[in-house]
């Protein structure tokens, strides 16, 4: 049976439709569904496997991006996401997705939901589309706890497009340690898998993240698109590189894909 | 009830960004003395609430922990630093965030908040004047069509918009049928109706028939749907046209030609009389149709907000991209938007301050916010933003151009509609307001300085969520076939929407039924509003709990204000009383015919008269630095150009993703192979010179970017904007004709049909009296089917030891180019086009790219061979070298004398000529030496030249005539040339 994955929707929400296709690509069933459904129980999140939050601009991130469907998550749906949670289950924020993890306090996770990371507006103050180099955790010397970034290349190329992509710990302490419990699941990096400044980490995020999962590697977030770069044809340099038929990011959904079908 | 005032700023140590911003500004303004600015975001929340809940609102909802901190006080409080300047929307104007905050606030269990406001709060620090103080706000902080400084002591609080008194009807006419010519004339100009005198006469004719006067409502609603923004007067009326052209030094002064419609015998003939069995919808809806696949049709629409972008340029912009996008959702039964274009033509970024015309804001600042507000509204909405152009120019000062266009994809059996008599009217989408009165007819006439305080109703924020679920809720809606036809609200709002929809069966509307954003409405705001955001709909009565309840399930609000009646009348009351009651045949087709005299005189431009350089390095660096051939990248990373996921070819293409593509690609179907591309031509310059050759080289350049990415003509559509000054006036009509006569001879030539279009007039600033028109702007957009993606190629450079043809012929037309511009002339020698010769030469290249003998393929336009080169070059990251004496160079050919040359210019074969010439037709292709045989057999029949190779390394090498270099530079140098311009940080 294919693993069933709730694709989030509200106003604002925008990258849903190219995120289920990637999804269906690696084999999951996509279903799209609104908040609003959630709400009034016509829609039972513990009936998925996977919970996806797009990109976009929910609410059209008045406030701050995603504050206001972390607000709603929350409080809304608050009991049904820890259970979903509490069974083993998966979730995937891309991009605004991210932003509402983090500022729904689902990432890097604790049991109050109090937000203790954020996403803030880029260094360079405006909203940039581009390329990046991210790198998961193998040069680290380590295998990757988190479900989404197992078995990616060394260096993944995929697109950003965010103003608010600034990745900001509360405090030293809590970097430490989501460093040492191997929570910073994607760097960015330059083509080689160094570290280099902007634009290569093109928003000037704290320690080059890109990306973290929670303590048990099931939530993941992170700020590029990694439905943009599943298929060859996506790479800005396809017509002088060659036309690969997946691109990078189609791994990551699979990844998803693999372990429901396994464990959920 | 309390109203809390919470302030939010950064912790310390925080990069204050917006603060950080507006420091810069203040810097490139040229004022001295402020040292840092520091910025925080003022919310009053108003309504019945205890300061535990404002404690909890403030920490939960309106701060990042990580980053933010509050301070809350009551009421607006005192202002004791001098520095601190607060800038808040006027009364009538939408807040844009409060709708979501409310809603958030509500999540959280908080229910008696009534309203929020909010407020920017720049805090300056330095040493500096009041007076500076106060230029500070004028000229960067805010803008006084939608914001004000709230003064300390007012006591605005910024919620007089909901406190207004309820509206009393009162039955409001306007004495036409007593009223002389002058009286007539008198009204229309105090109405802001922009009707001449004898359309008045017209409307007083029509009432003295019903023996009555019309109510304030009629009147404005036939002004609206009369005017030229709605009824394109200029192009479908009567024109007299004749032309006066120098031959050998003599005045040639042609017959008279009547013109009736010019649209019809010019953009649409070519339609008509091409019939491509593909054209599913054309000149009929909100955009046009053509197909795409066996299942689905592509539409495709560009519009122009020029006017409400000069007085407030990211608002301007902001309903602009948002009206277009409403285009296609209002083309049939509603298409899905898969991309956006936008072209931009500013004033140059440079101009002096202190010579600002009075009313006029700055260059700069107007493209600064235009390309926000196009950012903000696209990237919200979910659409990619994929192709288009910005140019800068003197003649745009007081009016820019802002087009904004719109594709969709549509189902192919969703493609008409159709009104019947008994469906519901329902509206829905965002809520009606005073804003955007008299847009329609505002845009119908010029600006002058006073335009900021009269028409301030005509602009408009937009709300781009409310419109994104519009779209999601609407394509359900679509899909379960819940209504018969739909259209958008734009220019001249409901009256328009419901008007147009209404033409043949008649409307009754119930006013008081359309949701409203806050009291105080008149029957006759109401109905001609043009508040963003709002869709009608004709329902029919079986649909209507179906179509209310899906509406609501997504939070939008939808509403039956009426009835399509089948009487023929628009019929309007509001509570029970009538306020308009006029025959539909009146009201669409009682517009009085009108002549307007065209006139067009072949100007006469200085013809330089100098010898050739022998190195033309330094001219090449100066072309790539002109603001409109340098790189626009800083502009196109602000758009999301990948949403929806279907970017096959990216407008910043090359081995470091910042070469300028040639045109888009996208594939709206993620599963099909399928593409569609988009490009546009544009060249205001050659129009100064004769605008026919500008027209006939718009289409020439749009069709020729189709061709170097590896498009085809199989398939393409064209659409025409024309921006042009007061038609009334017969210079400017004269070369607005001229434009489109070459849009009938060059497209028909071509074999490429336009699909629709749209004109814009009145792009005029005067002052003192003196009106200054732009020059004359023909945009020129091109879609086109693309059966196989994978044969797409992109113009960088890909590999050392490649050969580096030319690809058509290259003439002395150095009129209007660049490099003329860069040493201070026009010219005369305009580029044309051989129409057959160019259509046979895209044929074969097109040709030769499907079958993958082109690596890489660049159009010559702005700056010619050299830039082109240039542009390859560098977005490959390889040198090349190429000998002048190869590229087939024609000195004379049948009618492109060039005896009105200059002595030394004049027939010559020169370096610089065959650089810089701006000669149409022409690409520069890469091809991989084992596939020379093969492109060379390809192109027979076709002027080319085997102009050099990839050697690799850094340089770009060009030899001339003679045999010696004339351009050696590193490509790198070149890119910084190109890039440095416009990298507005």
């Amino acid at each position: 049976m294919k693993p069933r994955a709730l694709v989030l929707r509200t106003a604002g929400t925008n990258c849903d439709k190219e995120t289920a296709f990637a999804f269906s690509e690696a084999g999951a069933e996509c279903a799209f569904v609104h908040i609003n459904e959630l709400k009034n129980k016509t829609q039972r999140l513990s009936e998925y496997h996977i919970l996806v939050l797009s990109g976009g601009f929910s609410y059209g991130d008045d406030i701050a991006a995603g504050k206001i469907l972390a607000n709603e998550l929350k409080y809304a749906l608050g009991n049904e996401l820890k259970a979903f949670i509490k069974s083993g289950k998966l979730i995937i924020g891309i991009c605004n997705g991210f932003q509402i993890l983090a500022k729904a306090g689902l990432l890097p996770g604790n049991d109050t939901l109090e937000q203790e990371v954020t996403l803030t507006i880029n260094d360079s103050a405006k909203f940039e589309d581009r390329w990046v180099y991210v790198r998961g955790m193998r040069d680290e010397g380590r295998e990757t706890k988190c479900v989404w970034t197992k078995g990616l290349p060394e260096v993944v190329y995929l697109p950003v497009a965010h103003g608010e992509g600034k990745f900001m710990s509360k405090d030293k302490a809590l970097l430490q340690q989501l460093e040492s419990n191997g929570q910073i699941v994607l760097r960015y990096c330059d083509e080689k898998g160094e570290t280099a400044g902007y634009p290569a980490n093109p928003n000037g995020s704290e320690n080059d993240i890109a990306g973290i999962c929670d303590i048990t590697g099931r939530i993941f977030g992170l700020m590029p698109h990694p439905e943009r770069h599943s298929f060859g044809w996506q790479h800005p340099r396809w017509t002088r590189e060659g036309l690969r038929k997946t691109g990078d990011g189609l791994q990551i959904f699979r990844n998803g894909v693999e372990y429901a079908k396994k464990y959920l | 009830m309390l109203t809390y005032k919470i302030k939010v700023s950064e912790k310390e140590g925080i990069f204050d960004a917006v603060g950080h911003g507006a420091l810069k500004d203040i810097q490139d303004l040229g004022i001295q003395g402020v040292r840092q600015v520091h910025f925080a975001l003022l919310y009053y929340i108003n309504g019945d609430v205890n300061q535990a809940q404002i404690t909890r609102i403030a920490e939960e909802l309106l701060i990042d922990k990580i980053t933010q901190e509050y301070a809350i006080s009551e009421g607006r409080g005192t202002r004791d630093e001098r520095r601190v300047v607060e800038i808040a929307y006027n009364q009538g104007v939408m807040d844009p965030v409060e709708e979501s905050v409310l809603k958030a606030i509500s999540d959280m269990g908080i229910n008696g908040v009534i309203s929020v406001r909010t407020a920017k709060q720049y805090y300056l620090e330095g040493e500096f004047s009041e007076d500076t103080a106060k230029i500070i706000s004028e000229k960067l902080l805010y803008n006084k069509v939608i914001q004000h400084v709230a003064n300390r002591g007012t006591k605005d609080e910024g919620r007089g918009a909901k406190d207004e008194a309820d509206y009393k009807f009162k039955l409001i006419t306007v004495d036409l049928l007593s009223a002389s010519d002058k009286k007539l004339r008198e009204i229309s100009k105090q109405g802001q109706l922009f009707l001449n005198l004898s359309e008045m006469r017209q409307i007083k004719n029509y009432f003295k028939s019903l023996g009555r006067n019309p109510t304030d409502c009629e009147l404005e609603t036939i002004a609206q749907t009369w005017s030229e923004h709605c009824r394109h007067k200029t192009f479908r009326g009567k024109i007299e046209y004749r032309e006066v052209t120098t031959s050998q030094g003599h005045k040639v002064t042609s017959s008279k030609k009547i013109i009736n419609n010019l649209l019809k015998s010019t953009i649409m003939k070519v339609t008509k009389e091409l019939n491509k069995h593909w054209c599913v919808s054309v000149f009929k809806d909100n955009a046009g149709i053509i197909k795409f696949n066996d299942n689905y049709n592509i539409c495709f629409k560009v519009e122009t907000h020029n006017h409400p972008s000069a007085l407030e340029p990211f608002g301007g912009a902001n309903t602009g991209i948002g009206g277009v996008i409403r285009d296609p959702l209002g083309t049939g039964l509603g298409a899905k938007p898969i991309f956006n274009t936008d072209v931009f033509c500013f004033g140059m970024p440079d101009y002096p301050q202190g010579k600002l015309p009075q009313g006029v804001l700055h260059p700069k600042r107007v493209a600064k916010g235009v390309v926000a507000g196009v950012k903000d509204y696209g990237n919200k909405m979910g659409i990619p933003t994929v192709n288009g152009a910005v140019l800068f120019d003197e003649g745009y000062l007081a009016n820019p151009l802002v087009y904004c266009g719109t594709a969709g994809i549509i189902p192919k059996d969703k493609c008409f509609k159709k009104v019947n008599k008994g469906d519901l009217i329902v509206v829905v989408g965002g809520r009606t307001g005073r804003d955007g009165i008299h847009g329609a007819t505002f845009s119908s006439g010029e600006l002058t300085h006073e335009s900021e305080q009269a028409s301030s109703g005509a602009v408009q924020i937009g709300n781009p969520i409310t419109e994104k679920k519009i779209l999601d809720t609407l394509m359900q809606a679509r899909d379960k076939n819940l209504y018969r036809a739909i259209t958008d609200c734009g220019a001249g709002g409901l009256s328009s929407a419901i008007g147009e929809m209404g033409e043949e069966s008649g409307a009754r509307v119930d006013l008081e039924k359309a949701p409203l954003k806050y009291h105080g409405l008149s029957y006759a705001e109401i109905w001609i509003s043009e508040a963003q955001e709002r869709m009608v709909l004709a329902v029919p009565k079986e649909k209507r709990e179906k179509l209310l309840a899906l509406f609501a399930s997504e939070n939008v609000e939808a509403t039956v204000i009426g009835e399509f009646t089948g009487t023929k009348r628009l019929e309007l009351f509001y509570q029970g009383n009538k306020v308009s009651d006029v025959e539909m045949k009146f009201l669409h087709n009682g517009l009085p015919q009108i002549t307007k005299k065209a006139i067009w005189k072949q100007p006469r431009f200085k013809e330089p008269d100098f010898d050739c350089p022998q190195d033309l390095t330094d001219n090449l660096k100066k072309i790539l630095s002109h603001y409109n051939v340098a790189s626009k990248e800083w502009i196109i990373r602000q758009y999301d150009h990948e949403v929806q996921g279907g970017s096959v070819l990216k407008p910043l293409v090359g081995v470091s993703n910042d070469g300028p593509s040639d045109a888009a690609i996208v594939k709206p179907l993620l599963a099909s192979s399928k593409g569609v591309i988009v490009s546009c031509g544009i060249n205001f310059k050659f129009g100064l010179i004769d605008p026919y050759q500008m027209a006939a080289s718009s289409i020439d350049e749009a069709l020729r970017q189709i061709i170097a990415v590896g498009g085809s003509l199989k398939e393409v559509a064209l659409l025409d904007n024309f921006c042009w000054g007061n038609p009334d006036k017969p210079d400017r009509l004269g070369s607005l004709v001229r434009a489109a006569l070459a849009c009938y001879k060059t497209a028909k030539g071509f074999g490429i049909p336009f699909i629709s279009g749209k004109d814009s007039f009145y792009n005029e600033y005067s002052v003192n009296g003196k009106s200054k028109s732009i020059p004359g702007t023909l945009l020129i957009s091109a879609i086109a089917v693309m059966d196989d993606v994978s044969k797409a190629v992109s113009m960088d450079i890909k590999k050392s030891g490649d050969l580096i043809y030319i690809v058509g012929d290259t003439y002395p037309e150095l009129g209007g180019s660049y490099y003329f511009d860069t040493l201070g002339f026009i010219g005369n020698n305009v580029p044309k086009v051989n129409v057959k010769r160019a259509k046979a030469l895209m044929d074969a290249l097109s040709k030769a790219t499907n079958r993958g003998f082109v690596r890489a393929a660049h159009d010559c336009s702005e700056g010619g061979i050299a830039v082109a080169l240039a542009e390859m070059a560098f977005a490959g990251g390889l040198g090349l070298e190429v000998f002048l004496g190869e590229v087939p160079y024609k000195t004379r050919d049948e009618g492109r004398g060039t005896k009105d040359e200059g002595r030394k210019t004049k027939n010559a074969a020169r370096n610089d000529f065959v650089l810089f010439s701006e000669s149409n037709s022409r690409f520069i292709v890469e091809v991989e030496k084992s596939k020379q045989k093969e492109f060379e057999k390809a192109m027979q029949g076709v002027s080319f030249g085997l102009i050099g190779c990839v050697s690799g390394g850094r340089n770009l090498k060009a030899y001339g005539l003679d045999g010696r270099p004339c351009v050696e530079a590193d490509i790198y140098d070149l890119k910084e040339a190109w890039q440095k311009p416009l990298r507005w940080g």
